[in-house]
């Protein structure tokens, strides 16, 4: 699938509901995963059980040292549980071969770890190599893989990791991971060696990529505003891998389960929340717009009609072009050449609130317009508009966060009970 | 009679003198390398292993030569036996420590990343352990070859193979008027011998180390 064509606008956030879509990710169960290192008291890892459906993009996010890439190591057995037991796809693979284990799960990792001694197409080849895919299989895939992260197979095949710039060599290192088609894919703070702009750059690709994929991903990263972008849910972890909130990042912003993940979640919360909503999600509002072929005596006509101060000027291919005031409107004397304030920004229905509220912030109208393919007009957005809606979807979301800790804590003391009557067989079933 | 015609008299015997020499140095490197580098492969991941693998090494190479091959004679006899043996143990500390730094030295990240892939111990070994260790492993190799052409002249004291024999024969008739000839010649020829072999492993190493990790 080589669409990786950049007309269509690309889809930032993973719709929170994973409905209808086609998975080709599988399930993954941790049960009281535990690891303790011989010579310590304190386990690294205590206990912990989480479920991630098929297609879910988690992220384990929290503080250096709290275990979260030892959580993650787990999964694909770099490390070795001392207790509980893991399910991938509905399979227990705690015992399985490791090796087997490894090849069905793509494994990235920070600064990509490329073998220094073998080409880019040598590098991604290794996995479907080592499980038997014939050469010419192998040949096209490398191909296609290059393609789908986004680099030109001719140009960079036959390269050598060290001719390559970081944020390349973390494409590979993404291309490699998935080469044998893993439904799994583990990330271990892959973007965390990258410089702001090109990691940026790479969560995209990773968003555009999940959409196309639906392969199920953890991902660990330290960093709270990368989870908040990339994850279907978030698990903030604490010490020892406990589960502080294993949660959507709209409720983990508006309704943090305890100080320790509003710590982690840091100030804010409000402003990144917008990063969550799209234009298209709010409303769009009509505006009184003039193109520049009608008469002068229309536009006056127009403005008196539509009782605000401005109309939106657009040029001949219905494009934004210019804001006209009533001043300015008596002072053009028959022409609208020099009349008004150009237009210079403009936010598409995929563009963030937040995106929407600095283009708001910046234009002195108070207003930024919405524009679709090649630039149409289509509305507006204003800062009333943003208001409203930035206060309704807090709102929503802190109903849904409180109904959501409401089930928890009932789900927590029928477990409790369970606990309490002492059934010891409730440990071990499956 | 002057060097010249001592050379131009002699050469069908230097270089069969030579060509023994770079025989026997060859087939030591070659036995020293490929144990040298088990016993890096075995000993590289364990602490103390490692360290007693070096120091074992450089103790042999204390060993003064003439004395190593004095010692072998009563157990192995005279002529290539006990050349061969001091040849291989005295080139195996380059090798072993440099096989040992080389594979230890490799990045923990690539090991995790070729872990987490899925290659299996061996995979990991020969796909991406030994060919990162093998520049410093090959510079190991260049280093005791160098060593060893020195250390077999010494060879010929057990009647061994090489232009030791030429110096020998040249220190034994001290005063005779080819004397100066015959060590002159000897240790010319191992200069020269040793020269090729080192541009020998530049082309080897052009042609071994992948272009990638090449400096």
């Amino acid at each position: 699938m080589p669409e990786t064509t950049a007309d269509t606008a690309p889809e930032t956030t993973p719709e929170p509901e994973p409905e209808r879509r086609e998975t080709s990710g599988a399930t993954i169960e941790l049960e009281n995963l535990s690891k303790r290192y011989p010579g310590s008291a304190e386990p690294a890892v205590d206990s912990v059980s989480m479920e991630i459906k098929a297609g879910e993009l988690i992220i384990f996010v929290g503080p250096s040292g709290c275990g979260k890439s030892t959580m993650l190591k787990m999964i694909n057995r770099l490390i070795e549980p001392t207790g509980g037991r893991i399910h991938i796809g509905g399979e227990d693979v705690t015992d399985m071969d490791p090796v087997k284990l490894r090849r069905k799960v793509g494994y990235a990792i920070q600064s990509a770890g490329l073998f220094p001694h073998m080409t880019v197409a040598q590098n991604i080849a290794l996995v479907p190599k080592m499980v038997g895919w014939s050469k010419s299989r192998i040949t096209s895939r490398v191909e296609e893989l290059l393609d789908m992260v986004g680099l030109d197979p001719g140009e960079f095949h036959g390269r050598y990791p060290r001719q390559l710039s970081g944020g390349q060599q973390q494409r590979v290192g993404v291309a490699r991971a998935l080469a044998a088609d893993p439904p799994v894919l583990l990330m271990d703070e892959p973007f965390g060696a990258v410089d702001p702009i090109t990691r940026d750059h790479l969560q995209d690709e990773l968003i555009r990529l999940q959409h196309e994929l639906h392969k199920t991903i953890v991902f660990v990263t330290h960093d709270f505003d990368e989870a908040i972008k990339l994850g279907d849910r978030i698990a903030v972890l604490r010490e020892r891998s406990h589960i502080a909130q294993f949660d959507t990042p709209e409720a983990i912003l508006t309704n943090p389960a305890d100080d320790f993940v509003s710590g982690f979640v840091g100030a804010g919360a409000a402003l990144k929340r917008l990063n969550l909503t799209r234009v298209r999600d709010v409303g769009i509002t009509e505006y009184p717009t003039v193109t520049v072929d009608d008469p002068l005596q229309d536009i006056f006509n127009k403005l008196r009609a539509a009782g605000t101060n401005e109309l939106l000027l657009l040029d001949r291919h219905n494009r934004p072009y210019k804001w006209l005031r009533r001043g300015d409107l008596m002072r053009a004397k028959g022409s609208l050449a020099r009349a008004g304030t150009l237009v210079h920004d403009t936010v598409t229905r995929d563009a963030t609130l937040r995106d929407a509220l600095e283009a708001v912030l910046t234009d002195n109208t108070g207003r930024v317009a919405v524009t679709g393919r090649r630039g149409q007009y289509e509305g507006v957005v204003d800062m009333e508009t943003l208001m409203n809606s930035v206060h309704e979807l807090l709102d929503e979301d802190r109903l849904e966060a409180l109904e959501h800790q409401h089930e928890l804590q009932e789900q927590r003391a029928q477990q409790t009970h369970h606990e309490q009557e002492g059934d010891g067989a409730g440990e071990v079933k499956a | 009679m002057n060097f010249w015609d001592y050379l131009v008299n002699q050469h069908a015997q230097l270089f069969a003198d030579a060509y023994q020499h770079a025989s026997a140095v060859f087939q030591c490197m070659v036995v020293a390398t490929l144990i040298g580098i088990v016993i890096g492969v075995v000993t590289y991941r364990s602490e103390w292993a490692g360290s007693l693998a070096t120091t074992a090494t450089s103790t042999i190479l204390t060993v003064p030569s003439l004395a190593m091959i004095g010692l072998l004679i009563p157990i192995v006899g005279l002529g290539v036996a006990p050349t061969v043996i001091a040849l291989t143990l005295y080139g195996l500390l380059p090798i072993v420590r440099n096989a040992i730094v080389g594979l230890r030295g490799v990045d923990p990240a690539l090991i995790d990343a070729a872990r987490g892939i899925g290659m299996s111990r061996a995979a990991r070994l020969f796909k991406v352990e030994l060919p990162l260790a093998w520049p410093p492993i090959l510079t190991g190799i260049r280093v005791s070859t160098q060593m060893l052409m020195g250390i077999a002249a010494i060879a010929a004291y057990a009647s061994g193979p090489g232009l030791g024999n030429e110096i020998f024969r040249g220190i034994a008739s001290l005063g005779s008027k080819n004397a100066l000839n015959q060590v002159l010649a000897g240790t010319l020829g191992i200069i020269i011998l040793a020269l090729l072999f080192d541009a020998a492993y530049v082309l080897i190493g052009r042609l071994t180390i992948p272009r990638g990790i090449r400096a």
